[in-house]
């Protein structure tokens, strides 16, 4: 029974975007596309740092990876955007795989540290590869190559539903993988590293496996951003873009499948709202990430499992 | 031009480099070393210093080299006392769990950032120098004032060397390193010790931004450069060794200068960049530490 | 909820010096004097996307200011079409993520009928996609070639500035011919420097010169001297161009440098000394270079009377700062290009008969028609030639010699110096 509680909230949530869709204004319908690409980068956060305890201050090599991985695939190599999404998730994928086998022999501070190099040579890449990449004023995806077969990503209405139907894959996805066992593996793996070990599993491998599956995400998601929204450039791979989904996912709450999803949400709005009274959106971020480790360290869907819910995966 | 006079003025800029290198990082490597707390605000508090200088350089009547001595003394305690302020607000609360501090310092990076661009502006903004004067060598010119600011800057780490190993409040602050709860237990008021320390590692910050600035010039973005620089310091030497980091800001402040000339620069960098998470990844404990922190 | 989520008017004033430039508090809809009554009244919305934070943000500052003034001359005048019309200014950030996301608030939530004033490059390039998308002409201020290049689309126009291929292309004869053959050139390693060394390369060789020496700067860059030593000996001329918060260090350097000593011809470009004072600390070794400046800083003694209005009217006093703060410097060689866009703006809707979004296509169709626009009050800079094809404007540009602490025009380069064959053909784009 419990277990259907949750993927009936899952399932409600999606039918809610569906609504959506048919119902929001043109300025939320558009955001909500948005945040739903955004929403897939921090679920893959999520699962690195929510759920294994791998708090990484890199992943926008990740993005970057995808972005980079299915903008140049489509401008340099003429895929279609459907090869060039795919393309993109298994550059975020193989980027991952790559830093994670150097970085997991680190832990804590000086994982975050090693994580935060190697985005930045990475960004840094990006630029002294201009000829290629234009640097840090980018690519723009021509309109002719954002077609997946008959979909138009630069039409709104397919844009929001091909958004809605690769969240809804990666919502139920992460679903599924944080109610197996091998989620529950990652769990341990954060809680107590030893027990874990002593209980024959081996931490660098389960680290890495779930490291690589972030960066799938992470992938998919810049993929994504790039194909639907036409832009690939630089500052989409700098630190803010590691930085980001860490915020949604500590405001949405870590370890919980919904809350990278929620965080986004919450976030795109309030500064969205804050920008129309102040050009210092800067300090609500800011603010934001203080008050939340001080008072809300659970997030608010980590807060609800722990006080109301604890059946909230 | 040759290749003497290049490597010449190549050590010579890496020498200010490193001077001014080894201070930021030494406050970063401090805070590391004493509380265990990886402070990526430390760039903001270095920003800060150089944009309170700024404000006393236009405030403070009189010839230049006043201002810039009351510089020198306000903006290192004013950053101080707003480290301070944030170690007992925020870390503090968080108990210096590692991973919610490191994010609590994000957080503050921003909120800082925010404050200078609000109250400073977006301009970049020029500091006079306390005294002017070049010193042209058969090859070429060179500003006199960076010289004198390895001299200031070695006699200020000199200090902090002294205040660590010949004073109380350096036994104090080793004590709480070893052992914090053994040193709560004789009756040191860790509290304390850790908001001065974290202080203290700003204010190390703010005084080389302060030294630094009328070389470059004070801008709200310029916090972020140091704190990459400071972190590859604090690694390469040893996370938590004030020695290491001063060898370290030594041996990268020179080598910057020499390798950007035989590789494209920006290559140069990712290399760098590259090679510090290496030695993170494969020798934690840093190139001249002993043993892992 | 619509609506209340965006700002009009200029918000924030700078906390320090709670500046009151006259031009900047325009209450927008009130006291607007005599509007013709036209066949729709209501105000026409502009939305301006504006760099407010961010690495933009001294640019985006002085845009504000400039489109500000520009906006009160037009409303004084009747406004547009016998129309009020308002500026929304939202700050993008100076990030192209933002920037899309601003596009999407200007037009779909506070209903702009166009879009303008954008510079970074990179903001323009990740946000005219969605400008395209919504069909909304997108008027740029940016001075990128990747209008030209055909990197945009349809509704994306430069119709008010030149863009760096042009700028770069036409000082190309006068720099060989006058300072030196052998260049080399310090640029900063990434898409504009790089557009600044292709192009110049290339005009300098097609001049019979030659570019010794390419040296890239990262853009994290803070210290400097030890690029200058890469600089060769035979050196005639040192071509300077660098952007960003480190270009007063990157100036101070290299009169640190060669001193008093022997040094090549020096020519920059103004980006490296926009917003700062040709006067600071440690630039004195700057006099007798040359640079270039779209529109020259200091006023010059031929100058127009439609410039001195330009300058009473945006609050910029003879030596381009501004005239409540003598060391608050102005973005002078770019910032003219919001006035003029606005202008463009007035005669294309007027021309077309714009009378509601449904009209922007013919908009975007009656300024791809015009031929450029004739130097005026509402184009104080110069004459202008607009391409229709490549939604480019071409027009002329400033060689500049600082003597006496100003910066003197030596030279203006002709419209065709600045012309390149076509690269792309916008018209042929459905809308």
């Amino acid at each position: 029974m419990k277990a259907d509680r949750a993927l009936v909230l899952h399932l409600a949530v999606l039918a809610a975007l569906l609504l959506a869709h048919f119902l929001a204004p043109a300025y939320h319908h558009a955001n909500l596309a948005r945040i739903m690409v955004l929403s897939i980068y921090a679920m893959g956060y999520n699962i690195a740092f929510g759920y294994t305890g791998l708090l990484s201050l890199g992943h926008a090599l990740l993005f970057g990876a995808g972005l980079y991985g299915a903008g140049m695939g489509v401008m340099h190599l003429g895929l279609p955007a459907g090869p060039g999404l795919v393309a993109g998730t298994f550059a975020g994928g193989l980027m991952a795989l790559a830093v994670g086998v150097l970085a997991l022999r680190t832990t804590g501070v000086a994982f975050m540290i090693v994580t935060l190099m190697f985005a930045q040579a990475g960004y840094l890449a990006i630029l002294y590869f201009g000829q290629w990449t234009r640097g840090d004023e980018g690519i723009v995806i021509t309109r002719a190559a954002r077609a997946i077969g008959p979909i138009d990503l630069s039409d709104d209405a397919s844009r929001y539903l091909v958004a809605l139907t690769l969240f809804a894959a990666a919502l139920l996805v992460n679903l599924a993988l944080a109610r197996s066992s091998w989620g529950r593996v990652m769990v341990a793996m954060r809680e107590n590293e030893e027990r874990s070990r002593m209980l024959g599993y081996n931490p660098f491998a389960v680290k890495l496996a779930a490291l690589v599956v972030s960066g799938l995400y992470a992938g998919l998601g810049g993929a994504a951003y790039g194909l639907m929204f036409g832009y690939v450039g630089a500052s989409l791979a700098s630190v803010q873009y590691s930085i980001l989904p860490l915020l949604y996912v500590l405001l949405g709450g870590a370890g919980t499948v919904l809350g990278p999803f929620l965080g986004a949400l919450l976030m795109f709005y309030i500064i969205d709202y804050a920008s129309s009274l102040t050009d210092a959106h800067q300090f609500v971020t800011g603010a934001a990430l203080v008050l939340l480790v001080l008072f809300a360290p659970r997030g608010i869907l980590g807060a609800i499992r722990a006080k109301a819910a604890t059946w909230l995966p | 031009m040759d290749f003497g006079p290049f490597l010449l003025l190549a050590l010579m800029e890496g020498l200010v480099t490193a001077a001014v290198l080894a201070l930021t990082a030494s406050g970063l490597s401090l805070v590391f070393g004493i509380m265990r707390v990886v402070n990526v605000a430390h760039g903001e508090f270095f920003m800060l210093g150089a944009v309170l200088a700024w404000f006393v350089s236009v405030s403070v009547p009189g010839p230049a080299p006043v201002a810039f001595a009351v510089a020198l003394l306000v903006c290192p305690l004013i950053v101080g006392a707003i480290a301070a302020l944030a170690d007992i607000l925020v870390l503090k609360r968080l108990n210096y769990a590692p991973e919610p501090t490191i994010v609590a310092t994000i957080g503050l990076l921003y909120i800082l950032q925010q404050a200078a661009l609000s109250f400073f502006g977006p301009d970049a903004r020029p500091v006079p120098a306390p005294f002017s004067f070049r010193i042209q060598l058969p090859w070429f010119g060179y500003a006199g004032y960076k010289l004198v600011v390895v001299a200031a800057a070695g006699l200020l780490l000199l200090a902090v060397w002294l205040i660590l190993t010949r004073t109380r409040a350096g036994l104090i602050m080793r004590a709480t390193q070893q052992d914090r709860d053994t040193a709560r237990a004789f009756g040191i008021n860790v509290d304390r010790v850790y908001a001065g320390v974290f202080a203290m590692g700003a204010g190390l910050a703010a005084v080389a931004a302060v030294l630094i600035v009328p070389i470059r010039q004070a801008h709200y973005l310029m916090g972020g450069d140091p704190l990459l620089l400071s972190f590859i310091v604090v690694i390469i030497g040893g996370l938590g060794s004030l020695r290491g980091t001063l060898v370290a800001a030594l041996l990268i402040g020179l080598s910057d200068g020499v390798i950007s000339t035989f590789f494209a620069p920006t290559l140069a960098k990712i290399l760098a960049t590259l090679l510090v998470a290496m030695v993170l990844v494969f020798r934690p404990q840093g190139l001249f530490g002993k043993r892992a922190p | 909820m619509t609506g209340k989520l965006i700002t009009t008017t200029p918000t924030r004033r700078s906390l320090l010096k709670g500046l009151a430039l006259g031009t900047g508090a325009i209450a927008a809809g009130s006291a607007l004097p005599r509007f013709v009554q036209a066949q729709s009244s209501a105000t026409i919305k502009l939305g301006f996307q504006v760099h407010r934070t961010g690495i933009g943000a001294s640019y985006g500052r002085w845009y504000e200011r400039t489109a500000n003034a520009a906006l009160k001359v037009i409303n004084d005048g009747g406004g547009i079409n016998g129309r009020p019309v308002e500026l929304i200014f939202e700050d993008d950030g100076t990030d192209p993520k933002r920037g899309a996301e601003v596009v999407e608030k200007l037009v779909t939530q506070a209903k702009c009928d166009m879009i303008l004033g954008t510079l970074f490059s990179h903001v323009v390039m990740g946000s005219a996609p969605r400008a395209g998308e919504l069909k909304v002409p997108y008027l740029v201020c940016s001075e990128g070639h990747h209008v030209a290049a055909g990197a945009l689309n349809r509704w994306t126009l430069q119709p008010s500035i030149t863009d760096v291929k042009s700028q770069v292309k036409s000082m190309a004869p006068w720099v060989t011919a006058n300072l030196g053959k052998k260049v080399t050139m310090v640029f900063p390693d990434y898409a504009f420097g790089h557009d600044h060394r292709d192009y110049f390369t290339a005009a300098v060789v097609a001049q019979g010169g030659e570019v010794i020496k390419q040296i890239a700067i990262p853009p994290t860059e803070t210290n400097f001297t030890r690029y200058f030593p890469q600089i060769p000996n035979d050196t005639e001329v040192l071509y300077h161009v660098m952007v960003g918060p480190a270009v007063l260090t990157f100036v101070k350097e290299m009169g640190e440098f060669y001193g008093s000593g022997a040094r090549p011809e020096i020519f920059g470009f103004i980006d490296s000394l926009e917003a700062v004072s040709i006067d600071s600390p440690g630039l004195e070794f700057l006099e007798g270079t040359h640079f270039w400046e779209g529109y020259p800083r200091y006023k010059q003694a031929d100058a127009s009377e439609h410039e001195t209005f330009y300058r009473a009217a945006v609050g910029v006093d003879d030596n381009g700062a501004s005239v409540s703060d003598p060391t608050d410097v102005s973005t002078y060689s770019h910032m003219f290009s919001t006035w003029e866009t606005l202008f463009v703006i007035k005669q294309m809707m007027e021309e077309s008969g714009y009378q509601s979004t449904t009209d922007r296509q013919a908009f975007v169709e009656a300024l791809e028609a015009t031929a450029g626009f004739d130097e005026s009050q509402e184009h104080p800079q110069g004459p202008k030639i607009f391409n229709g094809k490549t939604h480019q404007v071409f027009g002329l540009q400033s060689i500049t010699n600082l003597a006496e602490g100003k910066l003197t025009r030596v030279h203006q380069t002709t419209m065709e110096d600045g012309f390149y064959p076509d690269e792309t053909d916008y018209t042929t784009q459905s809308f």
